[in-house]
């Protein structure tokens, strides 16, 4: 659901047509619009950015398989783009409280995980990298403005509307309002990343998770550290499990040293987790202190934080990514490798070939692009995320251990072949145990210099947010949230929330500051009624991330 | 009347600064850029002039390298009718800057410039100023109110204790201050005309200025932390720790 935009009907919007309209200039949309105009140079394609800028809401780890890029911009080396750190060396390490036992053999034992090659990026520079390049073919591209519902004329997606601005905390209008713009296309393409709000509206409206298993998500919450120079390790990549983790739940943190004496940190949390007293955030932080990671930040300063939900599913949850008049590209369809935890080669290749199948579409003057899932089976895209298919479900089935030991199977003895796909049984809103029966989780309080709590963290933020505007986090009946949500899971929004968005009060109501809102989408998703939506704020509103996110 | 906005491309005032870790200068490599908010302030009240038909043609201006070009596309989507990109990839100070604008104010023949008061990156407050000095003109800073009639301009000026009004003959310079007025958002489909309005380059090398810088910057640091604030239970412990702790009673 979006934004309910005043009355879409009644309301006079200019509007403007183009052939392809993209929703997310993350690396799906901007891949696909580079794409487009690269075969098609006569295509008009505009592109929508809800952050300030391209890149300005965009968290990643990141490793990056140049595989796609390559294939998009065989010359990208000469182009500048910032793939300025090769990996050198890498761990993965077995976390108990106090030890870290590292996988040895780990390139045969978890083949997935060999990282030879790839580079250490920020995701945030590489996006207006590629922002820069689509310009220079001519893509329009138009951040600050967010794509806050499909329009649908005579049951096909003819593009869509933009927020509306201008709008006050009640829903009036403000003397400088301004209704959003009809935006026509003969082909949208919706590349919002992961739970992306329009995605989701289009997911519904046209039924197309029908015999998909659930889509399963995980949180990311990352910091950026500038670290002193003798303690930079150019391209060293470290990923964890285990500790600090119970054995249900799936996640486990990254650290990459990059760019000029920078660390990326984060850690990632599967949202189906069952104990509603977990924090996500608190996991984040207390990981800092564990031997294995202290180091790394000794004499540092942190200068960035932020987080974003990623799509873990894999090819068992991917909905049908077409509909009459557009498609879906990146994280908001799934195309996600998850235990290589990797998604911008994947969602890139996705971008490129829902670029052709869009042009074929045009071409034929058909609604549907229906050479788009053709073309995905038949591209290494597909086979690489069949053989990864049983690794992340594994872990739901048997816990932590049982899962590390099921994927070395499988990726050794079957190479991802396994004559079986195991599913996904539950979506994430739906595992969490009454807060009465699991056990309550102490976490260490924060230090001031290596672990902080979520105010101080949101502040690296860089949030703008008129606070003066509806507020974007719907919540559709507080009766069920006090019953549900308070009673039953002791308010979990308040741990999961990277942001602190909400708080219960002294006289138990929801209080939302949708104010600081990152924009990660783990509410919408973890929501255990589905009670909370996330919608679209005024255009610009979120995170400012700099380039070294 | 022809009315012309310097506009200078700044931090975007969302993002917390960050001092670069050898003390250099501010970090900007990947940082959101914008327009200097007290500039769109002056450029509202240009539009605002245009609109009551006391202008006929509002210019907006800009010294800067090619990347500044994208706030100048923010001035016409806001309004300005056309622009110009005073280009040099050198870093400008307000003596320069003043003299560049100068010669603009010469070719151009604007009968008003519209400035702000301050940028928000330097906090320089100069470059009004000296512009005004530099073409002989009257000027109207901290303006808080302009009013055009019979020729003149009157401007209320924000001064220490109070406001100021000074009555200006034209052409004139003023600097705008917060509360001027509330500049208009640039909305999608003027953002999508501004496209097509034009944008003049020059280079700055051909308008026979002085660019060299004067200041040198010694070092730059980020202003001390605030430890967090404590809160006292009672009166007679916040006396005590104002003795104790605080030493100031
Ligand atoms: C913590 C973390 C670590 C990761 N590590 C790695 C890694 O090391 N390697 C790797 O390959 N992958 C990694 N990933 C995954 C990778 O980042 C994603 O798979 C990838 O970014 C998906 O690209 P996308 O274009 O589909 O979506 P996104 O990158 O999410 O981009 C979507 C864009 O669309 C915009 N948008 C959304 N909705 C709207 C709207 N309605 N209107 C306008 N704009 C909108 C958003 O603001 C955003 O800019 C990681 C992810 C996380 C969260
Ligand atoms: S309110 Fe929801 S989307 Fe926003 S930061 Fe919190 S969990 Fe994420």
């Amino acid at each position: 659901m979006t934004q309910p935009q005043s009355d879409n009907t009644a309301i006079e919007r200019e509007e403007m047509a183009f052939d392809v309209v993209i929703v997310g200039g993350g690396p799906a949309g901007l891949t696909a619009a580079i794409r487009l105009k690269q075969e098609n140079p006569d295509l008009s394609v505009c592109l929508l950015e809800k952050g300030s800028e391209v890149g300005a809401h965009i968290v990643s780890g990141a490793v990056l398989e140049p595989t796609t890029l390559a294939e998009l911009f065989p010359d990208w080396k000469e182009r500048g783009a910032p793939l300025d750190t090769p990996v050198s060396s890498e761990k993965l390490l077995f976390l108990t409280r106090k030890a870290a036992l590292p996988v040895p053999a780990l390139h045969l034992l978890m083949p997935q995980m060999d990282n030879r090659g790839n580079y250490v990026i920020s995701l945030g520079a590489f996006c207006r990298w590629l922002g820069e390049q689509a310009e220079a073919l001519g893509v329009e591209i138009y951040p600050g403005f967010a794509g806050a519902d499909l329009f649908i004329e005579n049951g096909r997606v003819c593009g869509i509307i933009t927020g509306d601005m201008g709008v006050n905390r009640k829903g009036e209008e403000k003397p400088d309002y301004m209704p959003g713009m009809i935006l026509r296309a003969s082909q949208t393409i919706l590349a919002e990343g992961a739970r992306g709000s329009l995605s989701k509206k289009a997911m519904n409206t046209f039924d197309l998770r029908k015999g998909a298993d659930p889509q399963t998500f995980g949180l990311g919450i990352k910091e950026v550290w500038e670290i002193p120079a003798e303690k930079h390790r150019p391209g060293f990549v470290q990923h964890s499990f285990g500790w600090p983790l119970d054995t249900h739940t799936y996640g486990g943190a990254f650290l990459y040293h990059f760019g000029k004496n920078l660390v990326s940190y984060g850690f990632i949390t599967a949202l189906d987790y069952r104990n509603p007293w977990l924090s996500p955030f608190e996991e984040m932080q207390r990981t800092k202190q564990h031997p294995a990671f202290r180091e790394h930040f000794e004499g540092g300063r942190r200068i960035i934080y932020g987080a974003r939900a990623i799509s873990e599913g894999g090819v068992q949850s991917l909905p049908h990514p077409v509909f009459p008049g557009g498609v879906l590209t990146g994280d908001c369809a799934g195309f996600l490798n998850m235990p290589k935890i990797k998604g911008i080669h994947t969602s890139m290749k996705s971008g490129i070939i829902a670029a052709e199948a869009v042009m074929d579409a045009i071409q034929n003057e058909q609604a549907e692009a229906s050479s788009y899932m053709d073309r995905l089976k038949s591209s290494w895209l597909w086979k690489e995320l069949h053989a990864a298919r049983n690794i992340r479900p594994a872990f739901s089935h048997w816990g932590m251990l049982g899962g590390a030991l099921y994927s070395g199977i499988d990726s050794m003895i079957f190479r991802g072949q396994a004559p079986w796909t195991l599913r996904h049984r539950h979506a994430d809103n739906e595992t969490m145990i009454p807060a009465e029966k699991a056990p309550k989780i102490s976490y260490p309080k924060a230090d001031g210099t290596l672990t902080f709590n979520r105010a101080e963290s949101v502040f690296l933020s860089n949030l703008s947010h008129d606070e003066d505007q509806p507020v974007h986090l719907k919540v559709q009946d507080m009766a069920t949230w006090k019953e549900v949500n308070l009673t039953r899971f002791a308010a979990p929004e308040s741990r999961y929330c990277p942001a602190g968005v909400y708080e219960t009060s002294e006289t138990d109501e929801l209080v939302i500051n949708a104010q600081n809102c990152v924009h990660c989408k783990s509410c919408d998703i973890k929501d255990p009624d589905q009670n909370i939506t996330w919608c679209t704020p005024e255009g610009s509103s979120g995170p400012n991330y700099p380039s070294g996110m | 009347m022809k009315v012309l906005v310097p506009v200078k491309r700044v931090v975007d005032y969302n993002i917390k600064p960050r001092v670069a870790a050898d003390g250099s200068g501010v970090e900007t490599q990947g940082v959101k850029m914008s327009m200097n908010p007290f500039d769109e302030i002056a450029l509202e009240e240009a539009l605002r002039l245009r609109e009551k038909g006391q202008a006929d043609e509002v210019v907006a201006v800009t010294i800067g390298a090619q990347v500044a070009q994208d706030v100048l596309r923010t001035a016409m989507a806001m309004g300005a009718d056309r622009a110009i990109l005073i280009q040099t990839d050198a870093e400008v100070e307000p003596r320069a800057v003043s003299s560049l604008l100068k010669a603009v104010v010469e070719k151009e023949q604007p009968g008003l410039v519209s400035m702000g008061k301050q940028a928000i990156d330097d906090d320089m407050n100069a470059t009004g100023q000296m512009l005004a000095a530099r073409l002989g003109w009257p000027q109207g800073t901290f303006a808080s109110k302009v009013e055009i009639a019979d020729g003149r301009v009157e401007v209320a000026r924000e001064v220490d204790g109070g406001t100021e009004t000074v009555s200006l003959s034209l052409p004139a310079v003023i600097t705008a201050d917060l509360r001027l007025n509330e500049p208009r958002y640039a909305s999608l489909p003027n953002i999508m005309k501004a496209r097509k309005k034009p944008l003049e380059t020059i280079e700055a090398g051909s308008l026979g200025v002085d660019l060299t810088p004067h200041l040198k910057i010694v070092s730059v640091a980020e202003p001390p932390e605030r430890k967090a604030g404590v809160i006292v239970e009672t009166v007679e412990e916040l006396v005590e720790k104002l003795k104790t702790e605080a030493k100031v009673i």
